[in-house]
């Protein structure tokens, strides 16, 4: 099994590589026929994994490939660690990574930099194989790191762009903060049991446990807290949780296969799956789990608040993958880790399908994003349009899609935690379903009904888009229907993550709700007493009323409420706050020490001023080089004068 | 009691003419008392049985480097009136100096010398010695390489001399010796065949 | 009776004799190198007569060497002064101030 592992990271890495280096070469369609099929064998030999593992019950594997280096006992590995956890995501990596590969053959038919953009899924798609296979936190930083910088290349594609490529920046620079912390994390990890191996690091998660650090003094610490927020740290840059989400929204300004593929289903939900790969560490600080929760639960509602006001459909769509990616480190923060990865999984599914629904929408008006220039897409584009629908229904969780059985389950799981933070979080979840559903049909209203209010050129142009575009659609609104339906019950009942995810009894939420469990059709009934499916179909009749029936009331409650707008339109002034604070205050500061500290006192005083002293010093002792030959003399013989005198009378 | 009147005779004469060559304004005056103090000083040295050395110091001193000096004096035509200006403008700085390396060396020869018992007895030499004799038989054999090396340091000091002041002056004729050797029959003979004349 | 504490005491006095000279005559080139002879004079001094009382012939070979070398040093000495002169019409040791710093 070790070849079939390695053969699928090592099948997109060698497609990027010919498609980076020789695309040229070998042309457009070789180039994504090459890609496409990398990333095939990639998808078809993660079924084969997750077939043996599902099916014919193979054992987990864990083991290393290479030894790269051993210093001071401390082994630096690659290796694998392919377990129901990690089967389930290469399947979902690869099965949207190719979904997207042959999309892109489409959407991208006529950019000059075609070859260069599928050399760049590629080899993301190696990365976040590389990643999630991984079984010690240095491969698992390298994956971190290599989709960290395709991404900054992706964002940047296309580099003529400004706006593009400061957009790309802030993702990189951003991400350097979350970085920064996970690099704290894994070296604390390291210093409290010398070891960078999974197995081995959770063997001894109960001695770090034990043991406390002062940070501050008199202030001491659990290790294990310390840890575990380092390492979320760098779940909240990876996942765009609060405050570290700015880069996201920013990141659509790379082309929108990319988008679907690594700022929606695969890339952002490294943190996530990260936090669930790392359970048996969280499991044990009660302190990092609330903060979890409390993060999540904050980015879930206020980062769907801001999805309503937007009137580019793909930052939309970004707003909507912020406060999933919330949903899910709420699920997290609840122990409710199965929770978390099934959401991880419908979601994949539904928001890759939005936002390649969005794209083809967008080439289909020729590269326009605003909603406020579309409407009435319904009788131009049919497979767009109920692809897209099923779509956002499964985003809202209307019962019966995906996202229902995902979110719901989710959501009752919060109730059921008593955590500190619990009951915060569960308000703003079940309020955030009815945001989702205002944000997510308002733009599926604006786009797709009402009055057409496109240019009119771009209006007789108007067509549905072609098979490449249409069939990754078709095929991911499938399981964004109807997966909810199968897996559920294994997925997050089944104990079907076994020893992949480790939760005490105490906290195991999932357990109690998992007693009532009788099979998704009674769990459908049960979901539709419950308040969020009536909160969500709420948020859709809102969306419905301001958008189509009435939308001069929009017009009317954003001229009263111009201040909350204002907030809203601003994103509660993040951006300003790191462009003024962060960013700012940093200039600030590096000017003072360029002033002060390089200019006045190590130009300064130091380089320019030892150079003056000893000019200064100079420019005084030259006036003893007379250049008289008995002044030379006269020194010579009253020194000999003195020092006689010296060694004779003083000494 | 004669050692000494001839020591202190020749001491005074050696400090007079010590004096008179520091003061006087003539170098050619100067140079004269210079010798003066050299051959005073032979005197002495011939009292402390450093015979060889007093020969050498009137030989080689007086006979060829303050010949040298007087040459050159001589031969320059020296600006003495610029040269007497400010001559006692360092002289009180001069004799202070002086006064104190006096008063420092009595210091040290006269007052710290207890204890000290080869100060007042020379050792005496047996009948027969040769100073000459012993200095050479120490000079080639301990120093000889030494010696060698001051003879090429006065090689090399004729060399330097020679080659400073040496120049080669326009329309100077003289003989090229290489040249001479290299020529051959060619560049000198020329055979020329002609008739015989015949008288009418 | 004369002992070594006379002659090291005549040499003492000729040495500042001639620093005294060096001071008196310092525009003249030619005086300073005799107050520079007059100088080794006193130190040979020295020599000679520690070695007579300490019975011991390397200070006599010592001052040999210290004639020799000042017998070139002054040949040298002279030579450049010629030179000097040549070139600068003076012999003048306060024009002679290119070195000024």
């Amino acid at each position: 099994m070790e070849h079939v592992y390695l053969a699928i990271v090592l099948a997109p890495l060698l497609a990027g590589v010919v498609a980076g280096l020789f695309g040229h070469a070998i042309g457009r369609a070789a180039t994504h026929w090459i890609t496409i099929s990398g990333v095939a064998i990639s998808f078809v030999l993660s079924l084969v994994v997750l077939n043996g593992i599902l099916i014919d019950g193979a054992e987990p594997f864990n083991g290393t490939v290479y030894t790269w280096a051993v210093t001071d006992g401390l082994r630096m590995e690659i290796g694998f660690l392919i377990d129901r956890l990690s089967a389930l995501m290469i399947t979902v990596v690869s099965f949207v990574s190719l979904m997207v590969h042959v999309y892109t053959v489409g959407y991208m038919r006529d950019d000059p930099g075609y070859q260069r953009f599928f050399s760049y899924i590629s080899l993301f798609t190696f990365s976040m194989l590389m990643l999630v296979m991984s079984n010690n936190f240095l491969q698992l930083f390298f994956g971190w790191e290599a989709v960290g910088v395709v991404s900054y290349l992706l964002i940047g594609f296309w580099y003529t762009r400004p706006t593009a490529n400061f957009a790309s920046l802030k993702a990189f620079l951003v991400n350097r903060v979350g970085d920064f912390g996970f690099l704290l994390g894994i070296a604390a990890i390291v210093y409290y049991t010398g070891s960078l191996d999974y197995a081995e690091v959770f063997a001894g998660a109960p001695q770090i446990a034990a043991r406390s650090i002062e940070i501050f003094p008199d202030n001491p610490w659990n290790a294990m807290t310390v840890v575990c927020i380092l390492l979320f740290i760098g779940a909240m840059g990876k996942s765009a949780q609060v405050p570290l989400h700015v880069w996201l929204p920013d990141s659509m300004e790379g082309p929108t296969p990319i988008s679907a593929l690594i700022h929606a289903a695969t890339m952002v939900t490294a943190g996530i799956f990260m936090v669930a790969r790392m359970s048996p560490l969280f499991e044990l600080s009660e302190t990092a789990l609330s903060t979890v929760l409390i993060i999540g639960a904050t980015t879930a509602f206020f980062m769907g608040l801001l999805g309503v006001v937007q009137n580019d459909i793909k930052r939309v769509v970004a707003y909507s993958t912020l406060s999933q990616l919330g949903y899910m480190a709420v699920a997290l923060g609840a122990s409710a880790y199965a929770a978390g990865i099934f959401h991880l999984l419908t979601h994949a599914f539904f928001k890759a399908l939005l936002f390649l629904a969005a794209g083809s929408v967008i080439i289909a008006l020729h590269h326009e994003q605003d909603m406020r220039r579309m409407g009435g897409l319904r009788r131009y584009m049919p497979v767009t349009y109920w692809t897209c629908l099923i779509g956002a229904l499964a985003l809202i969780g209307f019962p019966g899609t995906a996202g229902f059985f995902s979110k719901d389950a989710l959501i009752e799981a919060v109730a059921e935690a008593d955590r500190a933070g619990a009951g915060y979080a569960h308000w703003a979840v079940l309020s955030g379903v009815f945001v989702t559903a205002l944000y997510t049909f308002r733009m599926f209203f604006m786009t797709f009904h009402g009055p057409e209010r496109m240019e009119p050129h771009a209006r007789e142009h108007l067509h549905e888009s072609p098979w490449v575009v249409t069939v990754p659609l078709v095929l991911l609104a499938i399981p964004s229907a109807v997966i909810g339906w199968f897996t559920i019950g294994p997925v997050l009942f089944g104990n079907y993550f076994g020893e992949s995810i480790r939760v005490l009894p105490a906290n195991d939420v999932l357990a109690g709700l998992g007693a009532h469990f009788e099979g998704p059709a009674q769990f459908l009934l049960h979901g539709m007493t419950a308040p969020s499916v009536w909160v969500a179909l709420a948020g859709l009749a809102a969306a419905w009323f301001f958008v189509l029936r009435r939308p001069d009331i929009t017009d009317a409650l954003r001229k009263r409420f111009t201040l909350l707008h204002g907030i809203l339109v601003n994103k509660y002034y993040f951006d300003a706050f790191n462009d003024r604070v962060v960013a700012g205050g940093s200039r600030q500061i590096a000017r003072l020490f360029w002033r002060v500290g390089d200019e006045a006192v190590i130009d300064g005083v130091l380089v320019n001023g030892t150079a003056r002293g000893i000019g200064w010093a100079a420019g005084r002792a030259r006036r003893l080089q007379s250049g008289y030959l008995y002044h030379y003399a006269f020194a010579m013989i009253i020194g000999l004068a003195a020092l006689l005198g010296w060694m004779l009378f003083l000494r | 009691m004669i050692v000494s009147v001839i020591f202190y005779l020749f001491a005074a004469v050696l400090i007079g003419a010590a004096v008179g060559m520091i003061t006087s304004r003539n170098p050619v005056h100067a140079a004269l008392f210079l010798v003066l103090a050299f051959f005073n000083s032979a005197a002495i040295w011939l009292l402390l049985e450093a015979e060889f050395l007093a020969i050498v110091l009137v030989l080689v001193y007086v006979g060829a480097v303050m010949v040298l000096f007087l040459f050159v004096v001589m031969m320059l035509d020296v600006n003495l009136a610029a040269m007497r200006e400010g001559f006692t403008r360092y002289a009180p700085l001069g004799a202070v100096i002086a006064a104190i390396v006096v008063i420092e060396i009595f210091h040290v020869v006269w007052l710290k010398r207890q204890g000290l018992p080869f100060f007042d007895t020379p050792v005496p030499h047996p009948p027969g010695y040769s100073n000459t004799e012993a200095l050479g038989a120490i000079l080639y054999t301990d120093y000889v390489y030494p010696f060698e090396l001051a003879a090429v340091i006065l090689l090399v000091a004729i060399v330097a001399a020679i080659s400073l002041t040496m120049r080669r002056r326009e329309g100077l004729k003289q003989q090229n010796i290489s040249r001479q050797v290299q020529v051959r029959r060619e560049d000198r003979v020329r055979l020329v065949k002609m008739d015989a004349e015949r008288d009418e | 009776m004369i002992g070594l504490s006379h002659y090291l005491l005549l040499a003492g006095i000729l040495f500042s004799l001639s620093v005294a000279g060096i001071f008196l005559n310092r525009k003249n080139v030619i005086l300073l190198l005799m107050c520079i002879e007059l100088m080794l004079l006193a130190v040979n001094f020295n020599f000679i007569a520690f070695s007579r009382y300490l019975d011991d012939m390397a200070g006599q070979v010592f001052v040999f060497f210290i004639l020799t070398v000042a017998a070139a040093e002054a040949a040298i000495g002279l030579a450049i002064l010629v030179v000097l002169f040549r070139t600068r019409r003076s012999i003048n040791v306060e024009e002679l101030d290119t070195m000024r710093g």
